[in-house]
């Protein structure tokens, strides 16, 4: 009963979404205050009606209801609750109920917290993301129903991919999702933009903050994917350019392009249309992602059920809005009048280098993706494109990003000297060249990627650093502290950012560079040296789990003679879906991470075992929880806090203009 | 006992090998580092998207025993490439050759970059000449509602 209710609700949600699509469009083309005002509710109520649809699954899954076709394929009395949970969207149905959930959210957010927009913009605003729901909502009823029922249920399910049974991956999708859809009111914000002819500092005031929470989303959950891969998979490795990633990619990279260029449109009132494709093409892209994921028209190691006919309704979706965004662009860009003006060099020229860097960064990796597609179509070759392709044509833009970032990042809005930013950044840029050369000396294999590597991401940490300093100005060491403390959160959000950006930059090529493998034939009791560790497999054993059977090896780390841990690589086996999951003993610290997985056992009694010490690893994740950091510092600037926080009294849907 | 039960999972499940054998491993490390160089752009053809040297799979684990032969009997790393290719087709470089259409690919990014600049340095220029605008005049509607705020 509650999972028809769930069903019914749905529908209900989606005729929410045509009549808010429709009316207050309407509304305000009219500037008919009441049918503008209808937006509001009908946001909120589509909101709770997708959240009573969503509990309603979440509800059949806690119970393992297996009459619903979806809880029998995906779930199983023994799996453990959080695994029950996040097996709602553990699945392609489910996962799109999350989705349309998290749009309707952010629509919500708009109509409760919006209320000093102006009545015309956000009942637009509101009108669009409505139409991207109902086409969500559609597309979830149409296609991939969640709430169909089976005629004989089983007496148990079929349980859970075991690789998603891990807290790291009940996590990912959820943020990625918000991350996605946050992007949907970048997008919604600027088809109304274009509708109104109209786009202002204050425009862009609104959108930035959406823009850098869906970034925010999406790095964190960028980040909990390649860590998941990291300790999951078994050879520790972090990112594969495999097209599901770079699905989730291209949206970041454009996200992070259109949160600087909205500080240009909102300071300076400059770069507006650019400002505008780009939210276009962002959320684009998160549509050509869902694309890639559900269509399985490239191949990926990330299997979702597959369906040509759920592709064609995504690619129809893709192209309605992408494509009617982008004419809509054409036929009203030119309203979107430039007002600030600057010199070659400034602050506004180098954020034009950093949004060109980025999106040509996003292109590469787009075409990398789809390539095989294309030249299979157009031109009869069957080929693949991999990872070596991708770091030789990707790696040069983050490199040319990381050297040009300290310096644009301290240059002056309007007009600035080079010469100004160039001395105070000495410093930063010795201390980087000094350690590059260290790395350089002390290295054991001579390859040029460690050094430089360290190099550029010590220049960006420095040229953060070099930023805030410079920033206190000159004076007495109080004085220059009580500037620091004074300076707003956006710029802190900066600094921390920037400073997270090198760190990554700088752990990635560590990892790279200076990686040690070890794979051999373990015997019980037999020490054996990799690098400076000392490594005894001391016993393997059976231990049982909740829903699978473990083996568990024991191996003792020693450095020096002395004991440094003794770590538990896994093999689990899920006797349900009968297939193995390798859990790497790893002992992480901060400057390395030794990582040990156990594999096959052989006839003489020994035991495959692979070593990696791996040097600076975490300081990948660390930087990437910096960037978000940074973001979220910068989010909660007083700028943004007085502008969408303070909400006096709701301004009753009276027209302005 | 129970090694026997384990022995029993494994001859149950454990049919997957995890990447690189220690049995594949090549004496000279020169000659096995070579190896894992060109398995590392060679793709397993079963698998979705993985390279010979991460798979786990059975033709995985031939190919890299493959390539190690070639090696071993002094074929250079291109010609042990051209090899696999020849048999298995372009579909198993994941580092597509620059030939032919793929020259797009390969071109693609460096074009794009040196195409934005172009039209960036140009709007850059135009900005950098442009009198500032004069400010214009605040409409009625617009004058009416700043009235309003700043009653608020």
């Amino acid at each position: 009963m509650i999972v028809e209710l769930g069903h019914f609700a749905l529908i209900l949600a989606a005729v929410t979404a045509l009549v808010q699509a429709v009316v207050p469009l309407i509304g305000a083309h009219k500037r008919w205050p009441g049918w503008m005002s209808v937006a509001e509710p009908a946001a909120g109520l589509q909101f709770l009606l997708t959240a009573f649809s969503f509990a309603a699954l979440t509800y059949a899954f806690i119970t393992s209801d297996f009459s619903v076709r979806l809880v029998t394929s995906n779930s199983h009395t023994l799996k453990p609750m959080l695994y029950k949970i996040s097996g709602v969207w553990g699945n392609h149905e489910g996962s799109m109920l999350l989705w349309v959930l998290i749009l309707t959210l952010f629509g919500a957010c708009l109509a409760w917290f919006g209320g000093n927009l102006p009545p015309s913009l956000r009942a637009r605003a509101l009108a669009v993301q409505a139409a991207v729901g109902l086409a969500f909502f559609g597309f979830v009823l149409f296609t991939s129903n969640p709430f169909l029922r089976i005629g004989v249920p089983p007496f148990n399910g079929s349980g859970l991919n075991p690789l998603l049974q891990d807290p790291g991956l009940a996590l990912h999708p959820p943020f990625l999702y918000l991350g996605y859809v946050g992007l949907s009111m970048a997008f919604s914000f600027a088809i109304a933009a274009l509708i109104e002819g109209r786009v202002d500092a204050a425009w862009a005031r609104w959108v930035r903050p959406w823009t850098l929470a869906a970034w925010i989303f999406l790095t964190i959950g960028i980040a909990l994917g390649s860590w998941w891969a990291y300790y999951e998979l078994g050879w520790g490795g972090f990112w594969f350019w495999d097209p599901v990633e770079n699905a989730s990619f291209m949206p970041w990279l454009l996200a992070a392009a259109l949160v600087h260029s909205a500080i240009v449109v909102e300071k300076r009132e400059s770069l507006k249309s650019w400002t505008i494709l780009l939210a276009i093409l962002a959320f684009g892209f998160s549509l050509i992602g869902t694309f890639i994921v559900r269509s399985g028209v490239i191949t990926s190691v990330h299997a979702f059920a597959n369906d040509p006919e759920r592709g064609i309704f995504i690619l129809g979706i893709l192209a309605f809005f992408t494509g009617g965004g982008l004419t809509l662009f054409a036929a009203r860009a030119s309203a979107m009048e430039a007002k600030g003006v600057f010199g070659i060099i400034s602050r506004e020229s180098a954020l034009v280098l950093n949004n060109i860097i980025l999106a040509v960064s996003c292109f590469v990796v787009f075409i990398g993706t789809i390539w095989p597609l294309v030249s299979e179509i157009f031109f009869v070759r069957k080929l693949s494109v991999g990872a070596p392709f991708f770091n030789m044509a990707f790696t040069p833009f983050m490199v040319m990003l990381g050297a040009v970032l300290p310096i644009g990042a301290m240059l002056s809005w309007k007009r600035a000297k080079l010469t100004k930013v160039i001395w105070p950044l000495m410093p930063a840029l010795g201390l980087a060249i000094l350690i590059g050369a260290l790395a350089w000396t002390f290295q054991t294999q001579r390859t040029i990627l460690g050094p430089v590597g360290l190099m550029l991401g010590a220049w960006l940490f420095f040229g953060a650093l070099t930023d805030v300093v410079h920033r206190t100005g000159r004076g007495a060491v109080g004085l220059r502290y009580t500037r620091l403390t004074r300076m707003p959160r956006a710029d802190w959000g900066k600094t921390t950012a920037h400073a997270g950006f090198g760190i990554t930059i700088l752990s990635i090529s560590g990892l790279m560079a200076w990686e040690i493998e070890d794979i051999r034939v373990a015997y019980k009791g037999q020490p054996y040296l990799v690098g400076e560790y000392e490594l005894t497999l001391e016993d393997v054993r059976e231990v049982p789990g909740p829903n699978y059977m473990s083996t568990m090896g024991d191996v003792r780390v020693r450095k020096d003679g002395k004991n440094v841990t003794t770590l538990h690589p896994e093999k689990r086996i899920f006797p349900v879906s009968g297939m193995p999951t390798t859990e790497a003993g790893i002992d992480y610290r901060l400057m390395r991470d030794v990582y040990v997985v156990v594999g096959e056992a052989q006839v003489d009694g020994g035991f495959t075992v692979r070593t990696y010490i791996k040097p600076l690893t975490n300081w990948i994740w660390i930087g990437c929880g910096l960037m978000s950091l940074g973001g979220l510092l910068s989010l909660s600037d007083r700028r943004y806090r007085v502008a969408a926080g303070a909400r006096k009294k709701p301004t009753n849907g009276v027209p302005a203009e | 006992m129970k090694m026997r039960a384990l022995a029993l999972i494994i001859a149950l499940f454990g049919s997957t090998a995890w990447a690189v054998q220690p049995d594949e491993i090549l004496g000279d490390a020169d000659l096995e580092a070579r190896a894992r160089e060109i398995s590392k752009d060679l793709r397993c053809l079963v698998c979705r998207n993985e390279s010979i040297d991460e798979s786990n799979a059975e033709l995985a684990r031939d190919l890299r025993i493959l390539v190690r032969e070639r090696l071993v009997d002094g074929d250079s790393n291109d010609a042990v490439i051209d090899f696999v290719v020849d048999r298995y087709g372009e579909y198993v470089l994941l580092r597509p050759k620059t030939g032919g259409s793929n020259v797009v690919l390969w071109a693609a990014g460096p074009l794009a970059f040196l195409f934005a600049l172009i039209i960036a340095g140009t709007y850059v220029r135009r900005r950098s000449r442009v009198l500032p605008p004069v400010e214009k005049e605040l409409s009625e509607a617009e004058q009416s509602r700043l009235d309003k705020i700043l009653r608020e």
